[in-house]
């Protein structure tokens, strides 16, 4: 199983630029690439839109099914697989909550972003256990290039 | 036989296939072939009797909690898909 992704700088950016401009409140997105081998390659980052109830949406982010299932379609039709999903931690740490691992599936790279203030202060990828006792971090490798 | 469609990151749990063919005339009789077949799956799909709340079971374009639950009816060659609802959060 993997336990490294690999994140193009230009991505990264993608994914800091989409969780600020969402607060206060959560945003996210899933992750595109390739997960056949001991690195998970991030290809592409698809910003989704948070249904969560306007109210809850300081400290809650979600997707409709369909848009998974659209996504997962989309993915295969490029040839790419979809990989893990992002999303933020406005006013809050970037380690994955009660909430979260409640939510999760194993063999799936969670990216988190906090963000302080309106800017991000930092960003770490994790993974559900198999057996979905905690998560644990992720060594996430940014590269220069869009390439990996 | 019925189909059901798995999500990516589940198909670590059925050698990588992403359709798995079972038996079974109600959806829960058709999951529980599956997690027969693959039992890794269980605890991901269940918790306890109940799909797990992130879980959600298309046929279609319609949710079984929509339909009868797991009672809900199926034909003999039905095609149905395991969705997750992505969902997340900083807790309070």
């Amino acid at each position: 199983m993997a336990h490294r992704v690999k994140l193009s700088a230009a991505l990264q950016a993608q994914i800091i630029a989409q969780m600020e401009a969402a607060f206060p409140n959560e945003g996210g997105g899933f992750l595109l690439g390739d997960a056949s081998g001991e690195t998970v390659e991030i290809r592409d980052v698809i910003g989704v839109e948070n249904t969560s109830a306007p109210q809850e949406r300081y400290h809650r982010y979600a997707m409709t099914p369909l848009d998974w299932a659209r996504m997962e379609d989309e993915a295969e039709e490029l040839g790419l697989t979809l990989v893990g999903y992002y999303h933020s931690h406005p006013h809050s740490p970037a380690i994955p909550s009660e909430y979260d691992r409640d939510h999760a599936l194993p063999n799936f790279t969670y990216i988190i972003t906090s963000v302080m203030q309106a800017k991000a202060a930092d960003l770490r990828a994790w993974r559900l256990r198999a057996d979905r006792s905690a998560f644990d971090p992720v060594d996430l490798q940014i590269t220069a290039d869009n390439g990996v | 036989m019925a189909a059901i469609t798995i999500p990516t990151p589940l198909r670590m749990f059925t050698e990588q296939k992403k359709v798995v063919e079972v038996t079974g005339s109600t959806v829960g009789q058709a999951l529980d072939d599956l997690t027969r077949q693959y039992p890794a799956l269980r605890d991901h799909l269940f918790n306890g009797a109940e799909l797990r709340r992130f879980v959600n079971i298309y046929i279609g374009e319609e949710d079984i909690r929509f339909l009868n639950g797991l009672d809900t009816q199926i034909s003999a060659d039905e095609s149905l898909r395991i969705i997750p609802t992505v969902a997340g959060g900083k807790g309070v």
